[in-house]
């Protein structure tokens, strides 16, 4: 079905792979295409409930392949691959896991920046690339990382764009875990199950507003607290949660 | 009410509800549609029990544009003997409140149905916009001139020029939407605000609007002339004397509408 990802669902999981690995997973034209028809899917698809985005190969992603085309307009391939891409990935109202397997580069951080989660494997790093050929970190890139890492590193990582290891992003708060490699799908894939089993449409809500906070005051915040309440409480996962805790036993949540 | 094919209705609690229904076809607004809102307005604006009137889609489409498969083979003169604005024209003469509920696509004619309501509640993920640009032609049903005195000329031609959706936040930045609402809530908070209406002076209601109405068309002299008259009108209702009445003596007014 595609030709530079591979998309498989299980347990309510929807895993999709970087799939260029001699490439390093480096973006083209045909991958922001496939990207966005994935992510469409997981939006839409009722079964899944959690989305996971690695790499195949060594690498999690390498950014743009700059052996792409001979003069491209950046502006546009940002507007037509990349920006599209990461709007329906931070629309997606189900937790989007970037299960970072190995380097993460330029437009490889901005798409793991915009996921939810981060796991990644001890082998992973990450590296601000841009810099080193002159230009500005991109695809949402500027938005998430002084938001996830504060103003001053988000500067120090941009500006000096130096590699930083698994263990140094997970002291900055990047990541939620760093995995041995050995066990590192099978974390990522534990941790993706438990949030497919989740009430997801709390989680989206959750998703959604927190998202909106970032411009928007305290008095709408608090609105929107009462709207996303509202819509929580009339689902059924809200029911089973609040049986499950009367009857002293485990919830049991369906994502309605 | 009359039986129709392309949107249905209810009535609860002094609130006409009337949904577009055409599912199939995001709700494409046909000529039998319009006609059938004219009937639903016109109707509902007679009715005592009703006090409101809310207009809604379905979660995915107000309404994406007019049937363009009706108007294709059309030509100057067809149009001009079918005469098709005249129901469009009616439904600005309703004297009762009417409140918009918007989620998803409302484009074209979908977008010119949206702005005969006089409030209007959408989506956080509503759309809007007119592409009949993209199409050779250009909205028929008042897009260019409500648009133009809502947002002005300037930024009225860029959306009209260009064709682009627009999405509810810049709606809002505009003018041309109230409230922007989670999706899961279009309805119901419509309905709410609905609700606040239906209990409040159905004189005062009718006569504000045409107040409104007529100031956004008129001078400031005029205006406050006209403003004048409706002011005095309405103490000849029993509903102001009541009201007045409640107001001295601390407690809820009970308004009857005369």
């Amino acid at each position: 079905m595609f030709e530079t990802i591979n998309y498989e669902s299980r347990a309510g999981v929807a895993w999709i792979t970087l799939n260029r690995p001699e490439k390093l997973n480096a973006f083209t034209a045909v991958m922001h295409k496939e990207m966005l028809a994935a992510l469409k899917n997981t939006g839409k698809d009722k079964d899944i409930r959690a989305i996971v985005i690695t790499g195949a190969g060594r690498a999690f992603c390498s950014g743009q392949d700059l052996g792409g085309s001979d003069n491209p307009d950046y502006g546009e391939v940002l507007r037509k691959g990349y920006n599209p891409m990461i709007q329906e990935l931070v629309s997606i109202e189900k937790p989007v896991i970037a299960a970072v397997n190995g380097v993460a580069a330029g437009a490889g951080v901005s798409l793991a920046l915009a996921c939810d989660f981060r796991i990644a494997s001890e082998k992973a790093s990450f590296i601000e690339a841009f810099i080193h050929v002159g230009l500005v970190p991109d695809s949402g890139n500027l938005y998430f990382l002084p938001r996830l890492v504060g103003h001053a590193k988000a500067m120090e990582l941009a500006v000096l764009g130096e590699k930083i290891s698994a263990d140094q992003a997970k002291e900055l708060g990047l990541v939620t875990k760093v995995a041995e490699e050995e066990v590192f799908i099978q974390e990522v894939e534990t941790f993706a199950v438990k949030l497919a089993s989740m009430p997801t449409k709390a989680i989206g809500l959750i998703k959604r507003y927190m998202n909106k906070s970032w411009e928007s005051d305290l008095s709408e915040v608090l609105e929107y607290e009462a709207l996303a309440q509202k819509t929580a409480g009339s689902t059924e996962d809200h029911k089973e949660g609040v049986s499950a805790f009367m009857e002293k036993r485990k919830p049991e949540f369906t994502g309605r | 009410m009359a039986d129709f094919q392309s949107i249905k209705t209810k009535v609860e609690d002094g609130i006409a509800l009337i949904e577009l229904n055409r599912p199939n076809v995001l709700n494409a607004i046909s000529r039998g549609m319009v006609t059938e809102i004219r009937s639903a307005f016109e109707t509902f604006d007679k009715e005592d029990a009703v006090k409101v009137i809310v207009l809604t889609g379905n979660e995915k489409a107000f309404a994406a544009g007019a049937d363009i498969d009706e108007m294709a083979e059309d030509d100057a003169v067809t149009l001009e003997l079918l005469n098709q604005f005249k129901d469009w024209d009616q439904l600005h003469t309703i004297k009762k409140p009417v409140i918009g509920a918007v989620s998803g696509y409302c484009f074209g004619g979908g977008f010119e149905l949206a702005l005969c309501c006089d409030i209007l509640f959408a989506s956080e993920k509503a759309q809007f916009g007119f592409p009949e640009i993209k199409l050779g032609v250009m909205p028929g049903a008042g897009g260019t001139v409500k648009l133009t005195k809502l947002m002005g000329p300037k930024i009225a031609l860029e959306w009209l020029w260009l064709g682009e959706p627009m999405t509810a936040k810049e709606a809002q930045k505009h003018g041309i939407i109230n409230r922007t609402v989670a999706p899961e809530l279009v309805v119901e908070e419509a309905m709410k605000f609905a609700r606040i209406l239906a209990c409040r002076a159905p004189l005062s209601l009718r006569l504000i609007k045409e107040s409104v109405q007529y100031a956004a068309g008129h001078s400031v002299h005029d205006s406050m002339q006209f403003e004048r008259k409706n002011f005095y009108l309405l103490f000849s209702s029993e509903d102001q004397k009541e009201g007045m009445k409640a107001f001295t003596e601390k407690r809820h007014p009970q308004f009857k509408g005369k």
